[in-house]
């Protein structure tokens, strides 16, 4: 096997033996859709508007984008920022530079490692929310991955700026912090998207999760292309991904 | 400085001459870390750089492995230059770092893996366990392991690969003295298996056990170099004797009689009374009288108390140590650091 492959295997491994990291990463997005989708009455009744293309939907077909998002977010800005700082801070990444690996390759392989798990966390709360809520699946599925896909390249490469600027795993992880409750509330977390205030939409547009829940919401329903949110999404990689890569320190 | 040529026709493996790093303080002159520091180690040594802490060791070492730019001087190690291109010596050079840095909740057998991974020849895992004495402990966590276990871990790590020149910084610090002396043993095994092994430490008596050569670094330059004998012998005038009597009104006599002679004697340098040597029977005689001077030093002394009938119950050689020879060379007491009570207590 080569060197890459049993790094992958085996990080992985090392990536599944912490709990919580496991339960907020993989299981958290699925488990409040479901458990709210359920619990909350309002979620299940039915939306009352004729121009959808379904006969009928539980209001909680609106929140599934916004989870989804959720899950990018929450990987992106409390997962990965704080495995690459412990990985500096613990001199992982020094101990590498003295083998034939380079340390870069540590990071390519969990960024894999991070999007595998986006992706499982990302359908495990989908299957959920069409098996169990009953919820219809996506009209546009394709305009909801490009969504996904861009979300993910948005916000790795914040959490690759704070894994950057964060001088330890502490502080990468209050400073994911900082970011990550602003980024659910543009997502429609506690404020959903359809009942947000019209500013508050505005603003959301132009965040990388909000831009994301808006247009997975539209790809959702089969409105029109969501094409404002997804350059918003692009920009935001093609700005932030340069500058972590640039501002990350090895030491 | 010139270089030494170190006896034996072995090849030069490592060849430092001339390095200087220093480091940016912010608002401030830069701070030099490594002013002029040169060796040469040559293959299947055990080459120590000893000195204390902030002489400029690990800066040293960094460079020459290649993770740090020097600000001037020439590397050259296994023929490459590491500073010109890193990658050169990888697949060669086994570093074990001053800090443990592994994940906490991998597992010893799992980091061995992934580490001989890295190479295009690696030595077998499982030797390599066995040889460390780990095998006991290949499924447990990182952090789960005792400093020693680590210690050996990471020992294992910087072997794994191969190498023809192990670099090893610092590896006894926070060990018991058991785990300690474990180790050294451990690195005469490794060494007599053919690996080069650079030694970073400030522990005198660990450059004294298992180096064959040594530089001493102060200041970040080089105070001393040579085998510990040659250090230790090179000491002008350096030896001392011991002489212990059995009650205060000989030990006077001698006293008297040996100032006198160390003033007509040019073999004789000083005579000095010294407390009771560790292990010696506290409180019932006082004290040792200890006289300096030449390699005639001892034939002096005999010579004057036989003569004057004066009987010592004991007279011992005293052992120079590389402590001596730092406290020469910079004319200052050699301070480790904090875990030096740990040194006394091995």
């Amino acid at each position: 096997m080569s060197a890459v492959g049993t790094l992958l295997r085996v990080e992985t491994r090392v990536w599944l033996r912490d709990p919580a990291g496991v339960f907020f990463a993989l299981v958290f997005p699925a488990l409040i859709l479901v458990a709210l989708g359920l619990l909350i009455p309002s979620f299940g009744e039915p939306i009352d508007d004729p121009a959808l293309p379904w006969d009928s939907a539980p209001a909680v077909t609106a929140w599934v984008p916004t989870v989804l998002g959720l899950a990018v977010a929450t990987i992106s800005l409390t997962t990965m920022p704080v495995q690459f700082a412990t990985f500096r801070e613990k001199g992982v990444l020094r101990r590498l530079a003295t083998t034939p690996m380079p340390p870069r390759r540590l990071i390519g392989v969990h960024l894999v490692i991070n999007v595998v798990a986006l992706v499982v966390a990302g359908a495990a709360a989908v299957v959920g929310a069409v098996t169990i809520l009953g919820v219809p699946f996506a009209v546009d599925p394709a305009t909801v991955l490009l969504c996904f896909v861009l979300a993910t390249t948005a916000m790795f490469s914040l959490g690759l700026l704070v894994a950057a600027w964060a001088e330890r795993a502490t502080a990468a992880s209050g400073l994911g912090m900082l970011l990550y409750f602003p980024s659910l509330l543009f997502s429609g977390v506690w404020v959903p998207l359809p009942v947000m205030p019209d500013w508050m939409q505005e603003v959301s547009k132009y965040t990388p999760v909000g831009a994301a829940a808006q247009g997975m919401l539209a790809g959702w329903f089969g409105d029109a292309f969501p094409l404002t949110q997804v350059l918003v999404m692009a920009a935001w990689t093609a700005v932030l991904f340069p500058l972590g890569v640039r501002l990350f320190r090895w030491t | 400085m010139a270089h030494h040529e170190a006896p034996g026709g072995a090849p030069v493996v490592v060849d430092v001459a001339h390095l200087r790093k220093s480091y940016p303080v912010q608002g401030a002159a830069p701070r030099t870390a490594v002013a002029d520091v040169s060796f040469q180690v040559r293959r299947g040594e055990i080459f120590g750089i000893l000195g204390p802490n902030g002489a400029g060791k690990t800066t040293t070492v960094e460079c020459l492995a290649g993770l740090r730019p020097a600000d001037g001087g020439t590397v050259r190690v296994l023929g490459h230059d590491p500073q010109a291109d890193p990658g050169s010596i990888r697949e060669h050079v086994g570093v074990q770092l001053q800090e443990a840095a592994l994940h906490d909740n991998i597992t010893v057998a799992e980091a061995l893996d992934v580490f001989a991974s890295f190479y295009a020849d690696p030595a077998d895992p499982a030797e390599l366990l066995d040889l460390l004495d780990l095998t006991a402990h290949r499924t447990q966590r990182f952090r789960k392991l005792s400093g020693g276990q680590k210690q050996r871990l990471s020992i294992a790590l910087a072997l794994v690969g191969k190498p023809q020149v192990a670099i090893l910084d610092e590896l006894t610090t926070g060990l018991d003295p058991s785990a300690r002396r474990a180790t050294w043993d451990l690195i005469e095994r490794v060494r007599a298996s053919g690996v080069t092994i650079l030694l970073v430490t400030h522990f005198m008596d660990e450059a004294e056990r298992l180096c064959d050569r040594l530089v001493v670094i102060d200041g970040g330059i080089v105070v001393a170099e040579g085998t510990p004998a040659e250090l230790t012998d090179g000491l002008g005038g350096g030896r001392a004797v011991r002489l212990r009597f059995a009650g205060d009104d000989a030990r006077r006599v001698a006293f008297r009689l040996l100032t006198e002679l160390a003033e007509r004697d040019d073999d004789v340098a000083g005579v000095t009374l010294a407390p009771a040597a560790a292990g010696g029977v506290a409180g019932a005689h006082g004290g040792e009288i200890e006289v300096t001077g030449t390699r005639k030093v001892l034939f002096a002394v005999v010579r004057e108390l036989a003569a004057a009938d004066v009987v010592p119950d004991d007279v011992r050689t005293v052992q120079r140590s590389l402590e001596d020879v730092f406290v020469q060379v910079t004319g200052r007491r050699y301070r480790a650091d904090e875990t030096e009570d740990q040194e006394v207590a091995a």
